[in-house]
């Protein structure tokens, strides 16, 4: 299992969350590159021919169109594998269980949950995180709506749900009330704030027609 | 999540070469939506996980002169958008869209759906050894039922929870079976899955060798109607409670032909027989829908917390057939 420390010690600026991270650990990780980890295939031989096993795999991988290649373990998630080892903590393990949606992200443009979904699977996938929607130090239009109406208490399930807007808004620029509650119908708010969140989606399409 | 090795075979015949080797405990994965909750909440713990993701080609829908035929890795929500499955099957794609929520069905899959195991909450606690997970008693029957079965217990008393599966058999589909060195075997989808009479640690009588490849579905006759209607106890995704897919040919306002399937009631998906045989040929008043829906629960064996489940197959059953009036 991965225990989620390994970070290069390269970073200048200090954010909360190096500062949770280092609270949690209490010392700083050792840096390995994954050349150091070996992952050659063992194989199975069967009558239909040889079929590769891995105990640890080499993947390659976008995420928010950076290109990655990271040595994963089979029982690592994406989610864990996006927090853990690319820092990226936008996604939120929530549930880890698939009923939340906190940890939704666009696997090749379509809204998964990154809690249920081995990262050795995102092999030559395209991933999109909510740390890829802001450009240029712009906010997104859909990150700006959920500003402007509102639309969070804690931000906990915050990017879960703009991720699954955006695919939403992708796929139906257009959408009236019942298809934005049916788009966004795989993720929960806790603090109860869908009113507005379906407010936002809604200015969000608005703006992006106008 | 403990940890396991994957497997990633090329073709189906090396997924059962895989199955059928001894001393390694094997567990097959497609979107893994299920599985991968089975092994967080360590109701099984498999050594190598077989990714059947990796096996080339197994996720095309096609349409023949007289079926469609629907390959097991196809995502539940590339089902429901499908053109095919759309002009000749509403009630699989009502049952599709019921389903789980847009992230799941992006990944979850039919074959899945199909071989998925039971939501019961005994089931499901790791801590919990019932009769299906090896032990000597189900827990649901004198404990907390209020969804569990009020058909076809007795040993095991859980529900079947894909939603699929009942559409997919009152439209008479046939499933394909691989087993070792290309074998094939053709089922009946309603042949497919078994009671806990008979089998009481599985749902269906797929062998540990065998891999579920394909779904085919007669092309409806002319006059073909179909709905799936799921009572659910939230307005976002989940389980049904008790659903109905009904299919049949209506002429004249009377079903000439007609097949009614429900979710939540049994281990299985349940076919309620006497309410087709007494709905079939009449004029589809409240009263005869009702009446058909009493007949069919006169074989109910409700448990302490779960007869409300009577009354809802009337209502289910009501609000569906007339639905398609
Ligand atoms: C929050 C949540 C809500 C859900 N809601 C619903 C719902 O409302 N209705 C519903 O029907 N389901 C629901 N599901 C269950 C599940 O996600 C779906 O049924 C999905 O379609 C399962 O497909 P999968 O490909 O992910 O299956 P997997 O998890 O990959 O497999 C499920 C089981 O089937 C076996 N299997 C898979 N494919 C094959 C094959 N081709 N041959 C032989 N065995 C195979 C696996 O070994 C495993 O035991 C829900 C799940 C979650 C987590
Ligand atoms: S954390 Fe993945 S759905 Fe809740
Ligand atoms: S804003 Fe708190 S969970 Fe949604």
């Amino acid at each position: 299992m991965n225990k989620g420390k390994m970070k290069k010690g390269k970073t200048n600026t200090f954010t909360r969350r190096d500062f949770l991270k280092g609270f949690g650990s209490g010392t700083l990780g050792v840096a390995i590159t994954p050349k150091l980890l070996a992952q050659k295939a063992e194989s199975i031989q069967t009558k239909a021919g040889e079929v590769p096993v891995y105990a640890k795999k080499q993947i390659k991988f976008t995420v928010n169109s950076k290109a990655y290649t990271k040595v994963v373990e089979p029982q690592e998630t994406l989610l864990d594998v996006l927090r853990d080892k690319l820092s990226l903590t936008g996604a939120k393990k929530t549930c880890d269980r698939g009923e939340c949606g906190g940890c939704t992200v666009l696997l090749d443009g379509n809204p998964i949950y990154s809690c249920m979904y081995l990262a050795i699977r995102a092999d030559g996938t395209n991933i999109k995180t909510i740390e890829g929607m802001a450009k240029e130090g712009k906010l997104h239009p859909l990150q700006q709506a959920y500003i402007d109406k509102d639309a969070y208490q804690c931000g906990f399930c915050t990017p879960g749900f703009i991720m699954a807007s955006e695919a939403l808004l992708k796929k139906k620029s257009n959408p009236d009330l019942g298809e934005i509650k049916k788009g966004l119908s795989g993720n929960l708010c806790r603090c109860g704030n869908y009113t507005k969140i379906y407010q936002a989606v809604d200015q969000a399409a608005k703006a992006g027609r106008s | 999540m403990k940890e396991f090795k994957i497997a990633q075979p090329k073709s189906l015949d090396q997924v059962t070469s895989l199955l059928s080797q001894k001393n390694t405990d094997y567990a097959l994965m497609a979107g893994g939506t299920d599985l991968l909750d089975e092994i967080k909440n360590k109701i099984i713990a498999p050594e190598v996980v077989i990714d059947l993701k990796s096996v080339p080609d197994l996720s095309t829908i096609k349409m023949d002169k007289t079926h469609v035929s629907i390959d097991a890795m196809t995502c539940v929500a590339d089902l429901a958008e499908n053109p095919i499955i759309r002009e000749n099957f509403p009630v699989l794609v009502e049952a599709a869209l019921s389903l789980a929520s847009p992230q799941l069905r992006n990944v979850g899959t039919v074959g899945g759906n199909l071989c998925q195991r039971p939501r019961c909450w005994y089931y499901r606690d790791p801590d919990t050894i019932c009769r299906k997970k090896g032990g000597s008693r189900c827990f649901a029957l004198r404990g907390r039922n209020r969804y569990h079965a009020i058909f076809g217990g007795g040993m095991c008393y859980i529900v079947h929870p894909s939603d699929l599966a009942p559409a997919l058999i009152s439209l008479d589909a046939e499933i394909t079976i691989n087993g070792l060195e290309g074998k094939k075997n053709i089922l009946r989808l309603e042949d497919f899955f078994t009671l806990p009479q008979n089998n009481v640690r599985k749902e269906n009588v797929l062998e540990a060798r065998q891999v579920l490849s394909e779904i085919r579905i007669p092309l409806p006759k002319n006059g073909s109607k179909s709905t799936y209607y799921k009572f659910k106890e939230r307005g976002t995704w989940d389980f049904a409670v008790v659903s109905a897919a009904i299919s049949g040919v209506i002429s004249g306002g009377v079903f000439r032909d007609i097949k009614i399937v429900c979710g939540g009631l049994a281990p299985i998906p349940w076919r309620l027989k006497k309410a087709e045989d007494f709905i079939k040929g009449k004029n589809l008043t409240e009263e005869v829908i009702k009446q058909g829906a009493k007949e069919a629960l006169t074989d109910a064996r409700p448990l302490e917390e779960n007869t409300y489940k009577m009354g809802l197959v009337e209502a289910v059953l009501y609000t569906a057939i007339s639905s398609m009036i």
